[in-house]
C-alpha cells in the first residue's frame, strides 16, 4: 500500500508498543499490522471534531462509587482447585518463569 | 402433535409442568437435532449431551415425586463459551483458554440451574467475543442456518445460530458492541442486551468490562422475556451490578402500543445502510404505525462519533483485561519456552492469541500509553457522555428509538475478515447502546434476498418492559419470526 499520507505509527513504534503490551509478533504480521493499524488510527481521528471543552468523561455509566460487603470470611476455592488448570506447578506453588 | 425441538421455551415449559411431556424426551428430541445438525452449522465448541440427559431425568424425577420445580425446567439451555461453568471447559473459542475448566459457576449460570435448565453445551464464538462473524474463533467459524455460506454475525454467533437451527431451546449471549443482537438479525432470532448493571457479569471472561452486558437469544420475546426474569436483578458478586431486585418481565407483554412514541433516527437508516435493509426496516416501521404507535423521525448527531469512541475504549479496556494471560495461573504456556518471565509471557500470548486479539491488546496500549492517552482514551470517554446526552434528550421526546440492527445482510465468509476497519464498521448501529449502557433488542422483521434482516429497538435505561412491549406487539402481528431455516 502506496504510504504518502502521513503516518500514525511506525513499524518500529508498532514493535515498541507490542512489546509493551508483552505480545511478540510474528515476522510477517509486523508490516500488515503496521498498515492496519494506520487505517484504524486515521478512522479514531473523526472523534477529533468533536467539541468536547468542558464535557466530563464517562468512566462508566451508572452512578455506582464504592460498594462494600461485610468483611466475612467465606469458603473459598481449595488449593487443589486454584492450582488445577495451572500449565506448570510444584510443591503446590504455580510455578513461574525467571524473573531476574 | 408439532416435532419437540420446534416448541418455543414457553411452549415447552407448560407442557413438561402439567406432565404432557416428559424432560427427558425433550431433551433428547432437542440432541438429536444438535446432532445431526452440528456437522453443518458448528454451533457448538462443547457440547455436554451426558450431563443434559442427566439433569433431564432428575427433573422429570422432581416432577414424578410433586416436588417443586424451577421456571425452566427440562428447558435446553446453550451457553457462550466466555461465561465459567464449573467443571466444563470454558474457552472463549481462544487457543488460550482451550484447556480452561473453570472450579465456579457465573451468576447466570448459578441461577439457570436454581430453575432447573438443562445446559446442553457451550457455543462457538468470536475469539474473546472480538469479532462480527465469528471467523476469529480459534475453533473455526459457525456456519449461517439461512445460508450456509454466509456469516452468523458475532461475536455470539453459536448462539444464535443454534437458536434458530433448534439445537437448543434458549441460549446465552454477550453484548459488548453488539454481539448479541448482530447475530440475532443475521440468524433472525430475538436478542437482547439490557442495561449495564440489570445483568451480573460474574464469571463472565470480560472483553471490554465497563460496555458488556449477558443477554438472552431466542425464538420469541416471550421466551426472551422469560430468560430475561431469571438471569437479571442484583448479584453481590459483581460491583457493577445495580441494586435492584428481580423482576417478572412476562407481564409486561400485554397491554397494546397505541400512542407509544418511536424515534427513527435519520442516522441509523442513511449512508452506509444497505438499501434492502432500509426498505425491510422501513416496512416494518409502517407495521408499527398501523399498530398505532407513533413514529417519527428523529437526528442523534453524535453517531458519528459511536464507532470510532467505541473502539477505542473497547481497545484499552481489552489491552488491561487480557493482560491476565500470564500463562501462570492458566492458559496456554509452551513448555519449551525459556528466558525470563517476561520474554516467555510475550511468546505465549504471541501463540496463545489469535490477530484480532493481538490487534486489540496492542493497539488498546497505544491508546492509553502516555502521550496518546489524552489524544485517544480520554477524549473518547468524553465523547462517550456527549452521546449518552443525546440519546437522553432523544428519549425524552420518543418512548423508544427504532431502526435496523446491521448495516448490511450477512455477507460471505472472508469477505471482510482481511480488512479489521471494514468489519468494524458493521457494529456502527449497536455500539451506542454499550457505550451509553442503554438497553436494546434486535428481532425478526422479514428478509431480503433470503436473508433476515434484524430490527433494534433501543429504549431507557432499566425500561426493558416498554421495549419488550412493543417488539412483542411487533411480532404477534406479523410472521417473520415463524420462519425456520431449510435444514
Amino acid at each position: 500500500m502506496a504510504t504518502k499520507e502521513k503516518k500514525h505509527i511506525s513499524k518500529k513504534e508498532v514493535e515498541h508498543v507490542a512489546w509493551l503490551a508483552h505480545v511478540e509478533l510474528i515476522e510477517e504480521e509486523k508490516a500488515l499490522f503496521t498498515d492496519q493499524f494506520n487505517r484504524i488510527l486515521d478512522y479514531f481521528k473523526t472523534i477529533d471534531e468533536a467539541e468536547t471543552e468542558g464535557v466530563p468523561p464517562t468512566y462508566h455509566v451508572l452512578d455506582l462509587v464504592n460498594v462494600f460487603r461485610k468483611d466475612e470470611p467465606e469458603e473459598s476455592l481449595s488449593k487443589e482447585e486454584s492450582l488445577k488448570n495451572a500449565p506448570q506447578k510444584q510443591e503446590g506453588f504455580f510455578k513461574s518463569p525467571r524473573i531476574v | 402433535m408439532s416435532r419437540l425441538h420446534e416448541l418455543t421455551a414457553t411452549q415447552a415449559a407448560a407442557k413438561i409442568k402439567n406432565g404432557e411431556l416428559a424432560a427427558e424426551e425433550y431433551v433428547m428430541s432437542v440432541l438429536e437435532r444438535m446432532s445431526r445438525l452440528e456437522e453443518k452449522t458448528h454451533c457448538f465448541v462443547t457440547p455436554t449431551p451426558e450431563e443434559a440427559l442427566e439433569k433431564a431425568r432428575a427433573i422429570d424425577e422432581k416432577v414424578r415425586r410433586g416436588e417443586g420445580y424451577g421456571r425452566l425446567a427440562g428447558l435446553a439451555v446453550a451457553v457462550k463459551d466466555n461465561m465459567c461453568t464449573k467443571g466444563v471447559r470454558t474457552t472463549c473459542s481462544s487457543r488460550m483458554l482451550v484447556d480452561f475448566v473453570p472450579p465456579y459457576d457465573a451468576t447466570v449460570i448459578r441461577r439457570l440451574r436454581g430453575e432447573d435448565a438443562v445446559i446442553i453445551g457451550k457455543t462457538n464464538m468470536d475469539e474473546f467475543a472480538m469479532g462480527t462473524t465469528t471467523e476469529t474463533s480459534y475453533f473455526g467459524p459457525t456456519r449461517n442456518p439461512w445460508n450456509p455460506g454466509k456469516v452468523p454475525g458475532g461475536s455470539s454467533g453459536g448462539s444464535a445460530a443454534a437458536v434458530i437451527a433448534e439445537e437448543t431451546t434458549l441460549a446465552l449471549g454477550s453484548d459488548t458492541g453488539g454481539s448479541v443482537r448482530c447475530p440475532a438479525s443475521y440468524c433472525s432470532t430475538v436478542g437482547l442486551k439490557p442495561t449495564y448493571g440489570l445483568v451480573s457479569r460474574y464469571g463472565l471472561i470480560s472483553y471490554a468490562n465497563s460496555l458488556e452486558q449477558i443477554g438472552p437469544l431466542t425464538k420469541s420475546v416471550r421466551d426472551c422475556a422469560l430468560l430475561l426474569s431469571v438471569i437479571g436483578g442484583h448479584d453481590g458478586m459483581d460491583s457493577t451490578s445495580a441494586d435492584l431486585p428481580a423482576k417478572d418481565y412476562a407481564p409486561s407483554l400485554k397491554g397494546d402500543v397505541k400512542g407509544l412514541r418511536a424515534g427513527i433516527p435519520r442516522e441509523f437508516l442513511g449512508e452506509g445502510v444497505e438499501d434492502k435493509v432500509k426498505k425491510t426496516v422501513w416496512r416494518a416501521i409502517h407495521e408499527m404505525e398501523s399498530l398505532g404507535m407513533i413514529c417519527e423521525e428523529i437526528s442523534l448527531p453524535s453517531m458519528t462519533y459511536a464507532l470510532a469512541a467505541y473502539y477505542i475504549i473497547a481497545m484499552s479496556e481489552a489491552s488491561s483485561n487480557l493482560a491476565r494471560y500470564d500463562g501462570l495461573r492458566y492458559g496456554y504456556r509452551n513448555e519449551r519456552d525459556e528466558g525470563d518471565w517476561s520474554t516467555v509471557y510475550a511468546k505465549d500470548r504471541k501463540i496463545g492469541f489469535g490477530a484480532e486479539a493481538r490487534r486489540r491488546v496492542i493497539l488498546g496500549t497505544y491508546a492509553l500509553s502516555a502521550g496518546y492517552y489524552d489524544q485517544y482514551y480520554l477524549r473518547a470517554l468524553k465523547v462517550r457522555t456527549i452521546i449518552r446526552r443525546d440519546l437522553e434528550r432523544a428519549l425524552k421526546e420518543s418512548d423508544v428509538l427504532v431502526g435496523p440492527t446491521m448495516p448490511l445482510l450477512p455477507f460471505d465468509f472472508g469477505e471482510k475478515i482481511g480488512d479489521p476497519l471494514t468489519l468494524y464498521m458493521c457494529d456502527i448501529l449497536t455500539v451506542s447502546a454499550n457505550l451509553t449502557g442503554f438497553p436494546a433488542i434486535s428481532m425478526p422483521s422479514g428478509f431480503a434476498d433470503e436473508l433476515p434482516v434484524g430490527l433494534q429497538i433501543l429504549g431507557r435505561p432499566f425500561d426493558e418492559e416498554t421495549i419488550l412491549r412493543a417488539a412483542h406487539a411487533f411480532e404477534q402481528n406479523t410472521d417473520h419470526h415463524k420462519r425456520r431455516p431449510d435444514l
